[in-house]
């Protein structure tokens, strides 16, 4: 489904990919933590398309180049960002965003427009499972928000969007636990075998609601190492530091 | 005597978009022809094609003006006395606007209904640029053949819905005509209040205006009615060409109630670059005033060449107690837009609202704002602006709250708000706060934002496009003016923004 080649971002003279591999099957759950810095938050900025990077290497997306499209049709072939810092928008209502953004992919993918009654049925449904109050609705996009209410509004976004590709980035981020699992039980229910994601991630603790297939670390800008669930609980008892000694030197491969 | 040149003291311009120039047809030929030959019959006119008063300004003009009018002596007096005055004064220049000198005696100021060439057979013969803006701007294909004169069945549709609405009103007593019909009809009324809230000496384009005045609006709503519905310009008999000073004025007496429209969201053309129009109106106790306002004159091309100056004089007084007036505009047209909708609030407990969103793009100007002056006890006024500029527009919000001493115990909330577009335009904000009192409040808030790039993203992560996800990140920074907007208009109101800003991202 994705395709990383060799990937390297610049920004302001910094090269923060340096070299990336990565490639993610149709149903397959990949966890990317590493440390601050590592180059996380630009590899989701980079693969969403948001400006500001010199890019180099490849990048595709069910078999089509992802670097030549526009974030809006990156967003219309089904590639969504759960963002780590979800942006206010005043005075737009979230529903009206909500159903804005749906129709929006829909009608880019040549589908017809949502009905207003099957979407409210649905959204409703989606909000009682994240336990998110309806006033939400009518409040305006993030504005005001809680941090966990933020969370969960990215969450309640992904759902209704049904992407291919799900990224989310550091979505565990400043939630208590009962929002954690909140968020997690979302995340989950959205596996699918269609449906891949990405999760970036400093704590194993989502990782215990939602066990991915393979856990990769970052490392200065290219994945160091790669394993399954357990490598998630290996980092929290070593650090990124001692991975780092431990295989300073070996690269790269993801999965399959 | 001189020009007031405080800009606190002056309140000005804007012409209320009338109708276009859609149905002068369809008075025929005949009152044309006899037009010209009145024209003629006077000697201001030479030549029997032209319809046109030669340019100039005199105290001849303004006779010929009321005479064309059948004008009662008392208001050519009116006249005359607003331009000997006009005579002495200078075009004031505080205002944070640059325009060349406008020449006054190289000005038209009578022109009859004129012919535009043929009209157009269909809309098909409509230019496909103007088609292109009707269907972005959703205004439907009766409406569009309407707007652009097309001569079918659509103006006599307009005219019998017309006829329907003037039966409705006339059986609440609600008087809604042009100004020269109340002028014949309802005489008494016109002078009574003519000139009560904006003095022809106010500044210099009113007395301009007084003198020069071509028609424009009469509304009266007597005591204890609430008119049956909205007073829109677009329903107006008689309306055909109220031309580039337009004069209106808004009478609800006590416990009544209006709501008028002006303007339309299509774009309005108009040969004539200077309008300085005069709007009045007067609310007795309890009486209830709303003047919505969408204008969107030609606002020059993408150079800045062209475009219509709006120089308009808006000015409400709260005459009496309780009373209440509102004004919301959605601002998108002109080339210079100079316009300071006020309330004078005279009656005990009475309220002024102003709401304001003014959108200036390309080399658009525009200082505007609004004055409120307290004076009857308790009174309250709420201020909401709202300017968003881009490409290389500046625009200035301009606003004077006034507490008399005689004010006590009132109120003022003021937000002002300014989003920039791009880095090559301009927000500036001029309060004035007078306060006489120690009982009065006054609170202001003011920001400056710019889109970010993080919105944009945000929005283009969830599907939209660059041009959709601006037009909804505008509409949510007016949306509190928006609100404040009849049905009717705060829809169109949403696909004007999005047509006037196309085009200035990216």
């Amino acid at each position: 489904m994705l395709r990383i080649e060799d990937l390297r971002a610049t920004i302001d003279g910094r090269e923060i990919l340096q070299g990336l591999d990565l490639e993610i099957n149709a149903g397959e759950v990949h966890a990317i933590m590493g440390p601050n810095g590592a180059g996380k938050s630009t590899l989701s900025s980079v693969l969403t398309g948001r400006d500001g990077y010199d890019i180099s290497g490849k990048v595709t997306f069910e078999d089509e180049d992802l670097l030549e499209m526009a974030p809006e049709e990156r967003a219309a072939k089904g590639i969504f960002l759960a963002f780590q810092y979800p942006v206010e928008i005043p005075g737009v209502g979230n529903m009206y965003f909500l159903r804005t953004a749906v129709n929006a992919v829909r009608r880019e993918r040549g589908e017809p427009e949502v009905d207003a009654v099957t979407f409210l049925g649905s959204v409703k449904q989606h909000m009682a499972e994240l336990d998110m109050d309806p006033g939400m609705l009518s409040r305006s996009v993030n504005d005001g928000f809680s941090g966990g209410e933020k969370k969960r509004n990215e969450v309640l976004q992904m759902a209704m969007l049904q992407p291919k590709l799900a990224i989310l980035d550091e979505t565990d981020s400043g939630l208590d636990i009962d929002a954690l699992r909140l968020v997690a039980g979302g995340i989950q229910r959205l596996r699918s075998p269609e449906r891949s994601m990405l999760i970036i991630t400093h704590y194993p603790r989502l990782l215990e609601y939602v066990v991915p297939d393979y856990v990769h670390v970052l490392s200065q800008g290219r994945i160091i190492r790669t394993g399954d669930a357990s490598l998630a609980y290996e980092l929290e008892e070593e650090g990124y530091r001692g991975t780092e000694a431990s295989l300073s030197g070996t690269g790269g491969g993801a999965s399959k | 005597m001189s020009t007031v040149e405080s800009p606190t003291e002056i309140d000005t311009l804007e012409p209320p978009a009338s109708e276009t120039n859609a149905d002068s047809e369809g008075q025929g030929n005949e009152e044309i022809r006899e037009f010209i030959e009145r024209d003629y019959q006077y000697g201001f006119v030479s030549d029997l094609d032209q319809e046109i008063l030669p340019k100039g300004l005199n105290e001849d003009v303004v006779r010929f003006i009321s005479a064309k009018k059948d004008e009662p002596e008392w208001l050519l007096e009116w006249r005359l006395n607003a331009f000997r005055h006009f005579m002495t004064m200078t075009e004031p220049h505080w205002q944070n606007v640059s325009f060349p000198k406008i020449d006054y005696q190289d000005i038209s100021y009578w022109a009859g209904p004129k012919k535009k060439g043929p009209a157009p057979k269909s809309l098909d013969e409509i230019d496909p640029k103007t088609r292109e803006m009707f269907d972005k701007l959703g205004i439907s294909l009766a409406e569009q053949e309407r707007l652009s004169g097309v001569a079918v069945d659509a103006i006599v549709d307009s005219v019998s819905v017309a006829t329907t609405f003037k039966t409705k009103l006339a059986e609440a007593g609600v008087v809604f005509c042009s100004f020269s019909e109340a002028v014949r009809t309802h005489p008494e009324l016109v002078r009574q209040y003519l000139g009560t809230v904006v003095p022809p000496r106010d500044n210099f384009f009113a007395a301009l205006n007084s003198a020069v005045f071509s028609d424009g609006s009469f509304v009266f709503v007597p005591e204890g009615v609430r008119c049956p519905m909205e007073l829109s310009t677009y329903f107006r008999m008689n309306a055909a060409e109220t031309g580039q000073f337009e004069r209106t004025l808004i009478i609800a007496e006590k416990g009544a109630t209006v709501s008028y429209l002006e303007g339309c969201t299509a774009p309005m053309r108009d040969e004539n670059q200077l309008h300085a129009a005069v709007v009045e109106l007067i609310a007795l106790d309890d009486a209830n005033i709303k003047y919505s306002t969408v204008q969107n004159w030609y606002p020059g091309d993408e150079n800045g060449v062209g475009g219509i100056y709006n120089f308009v004089t808006k000015r409400g007084k709260c005459a009496g107690h309780r009373s209440k007036i509102s004004w919301t505009q959605v601002e998108t047209g002109s080339a210079i837009t100079w316009k300071y909708p006020s309330v004078v609030l005279q009656g005990d407990d009475s309220v002024g609202e102003f709401y304001s969103v003014a959108v200036t793009t390309h080399y658009q100007q525009a200082d505007t704002g609004t004055k409120m002056v307290h004076i009857g006890k308790n009174t309250s006024s709420t201020i909401v602006s709202k300017g968003i500029s881009a490409g290389k527009a500046q625009q200035t919000y301009r606003g004077q709250v006034k507490m008399m001493r005689s004010a006590t115990g009132s109120r003022n909330h003021t937000q002002c708000d300014s989003l920039l577009i791009g880095s090559d335009c301009g927000a500036h904000t001029f309060p004035y706060i007078e306060v006489k009192n120690d009982s009065s409040e006054v609170e202001h808030e003011a920001s400056t934002s710019k889109i970010s790039d993080d919105q944009l993203f945000y929005c283009r992560q969830r599907g939209m496009n660059e041009e959709d996800a601006t037009s909804m990140i505008v509409n949510g920074f007016c949306r509190d003016v928006f609100d404040e907007l009849p049905m009717e208009f705060a829809v169109e109101a949403q696909a004007l923004m999005r047509v006037s800003l196309e085009g200035s991202v990216g």
